[in-house]
């Protein structure tokens, strides 16, 4: 597989960028990593390749793009079949993986970034409530998908892991951020553990960003995003 | 329960409509179960804790939640019969990502079109309009979305139709005047038994709208 036939357009901070290239290592792909510059704003091709909501990631395979990071994980998984398998062979376990990974995106995540976009104690506290709540049904989904083995997929990474892990490395900087503790020993001891393994390995551990770097960035970073929102209301 | 297929379920919802679909177009026999909204059932409670929201699709006793999920998961297991999702990745991930959008856009500007006036219902309406003109854009010549059978992105959208006559009246304008091949794709759609037999009927949906306004003490 040439390395210009897949390419990937994304940040080194976005969980969803994270996710595809864990995707693509499982399968041994080789791509080309384009990362795009932010603050310099979109880039033509990304304009292009994902006119409908010109985010990030973008898989571009030959010179088709696919689009949502949950949908490309599916592509990659589909598309390269003869490598590891991401999502469950057992329809039903499919459809509760999907289950959680959807949750995640809708509800568990968005709270997530909701701590830092929170202007005032009551909005954090409210948000950090839906964090630690959504940690506690994930440490109770861990039990029923891992069925006593390492990860969510089993003795292999899948899906689910994929689409949770990849949140690590914010839910830790925005721990540090914010003086808290969501994930541990005490409260979610099978996650903890979950957690470490799963940013040990090969498949993830460089593309994991390091909890310091992204702390440092959410510093600048979430003030600016509050600034621009409040300047939107009014 | 075991064994057998029940569904959870809330005569207006779109999103229960896909599912009725799903099962209809495979021809699988399934227990309907009305739910009360207002005074949610135990079995409601138990099947789906995290949101306590209808569809909830139990099968031999498992619950499996989320519409589009649903809809997955029924194809995948009733694999011999009527493919809602083509067989090439590409096109799958095609199908995803507008029944995706289709999930992220269509409720919510739907829902502020019956909910709101003046220049945020205004607002609403254009919004609507713009998604429906993408999905347009997407469906183009073919006389189904992705170009082959009646498939996965048909059954994300089209129950949302029986909810138009409710946005029209409500928002003073004509879906069918700003969007013609959408709803010429409706009209192809609705001839399909699995379709026509799943979708409530508009006028209902619009009483029901109504009913909802004054509740909320929406004028």
């Amino acid at each position: 597989m040439a390395a210009s036939e897949v390419k990937v357009l994304g940040s080194w901070s976005s969980p969803y960028v994270i996710r595809t290239r864990i995707a693509l290592h499982i399968k041994s792909l080789t791509y080309e990593f384009i990362e795009e510059k932010l603050s310099e704003g979109k880039s033509q091709l990304l304009l292009k390749s994902n006119p409908v909501y010109k985010k990030i990631p973008v898989l571009i395979h030959g010179d088709k793009p696919v689009n949502e990071s949950l949908i490309i994980v599916q592509y990659i998984d589909e598309t390269w079949p003869s490598g590891p398998s991401i999502l469950p062979p057992d329809p039903y376990e499919r459809a509760v993986a999907r289950f959680w990974a959807a949750y995640l995106d809708e509800k568990w995540f968005p709270a997530v970034i909701s701590i830092g976009m929170s202007d005032g104690e009551e909005a954090k506290k409210a948000a950090m409530a839906q964090v630690e709540e959504g940690v506690a049904l994930m440490e109770e989904a861990f039990g029923k998908c891992s069925k006593g083995k390492v990860f969510f997929g089993g003795d292999e990474i899948g899906f689910l892991d994929i689409a949770f892990g990849s949140c690590l490395g914010w839910l830790r900087a925005t721990e540090e951020m914010n003086g808290i503790k969501v994930m541990d020993q005490g409260k979610t001891p099978a996650l903890v553990n979950w957690a470490e393994c799963f940013c040990c390995h090969s498949a993830v551990k460089d593309v994991m960003p390091d909890t310091d770097r992204l702390t440092e960035f959410g510093r600048v970073l979430f003030p600016k995003l509050r600034a621009a929102a409040a300047a939107k209301t009014h | 329960m075991e064994g057998g297929v029940v569904l959870l379920d809330f005569w207006a919802s779109m999103f229960g409509m896909r599912v009725r679909i799903a099962l209809a177009e495979k021809e699988i026999k399934y227990e309907y179960r009305e739910q009360d909204l207002r005074n949610k059932s135990d079995l409601l409670l138990q099947m789906n804790p995290v949101h306590k929201k209808i569809p909830v699709l139990i099968h031999n006793g498992k619950p499996i939640c989320e519409s589009l999920v649903q809809v997955q998961y029924i194809d995948e297991v009733w694999h011999d019969k009527a493919p809602l999702l083509p067989a090439d990745p590409y096109k799958r991930a095609t199908a995803r990502f507008w029944a995706d959008f289709v999930d992220k856009k269509m409720y919510d500007s739907g829902s502020k079109i019956w909910k709101t006036k003046g220049e945020e219902q205004e607002a609403a309406k254009k919004e609507f309009i713009e998604n429906l003109k993408l999905l347009e854009g997407e469906l183009g010549d073919n006389l189904y979305f992705g170009g082959e059978g009646f498939g996965y992105v048909d059954v994300a959208l089209v129950p949302f139709y029986c909810w138009f006559y409710a946005y029209e009246q409500c928002g003073g304008f004509s879906i069918e005047a700003e969007c013609p091949k959408l709803i010429a794709w409706v009209k192809r759609c609705m001839q399909k038994e699995s379709v026509a037999k799943s979708l409530a009927d508009p006028e209902k949906v619009y009483e029901f709208v109504l009913h909802l306004k004054k509740a909320y003490g929406i004028e």
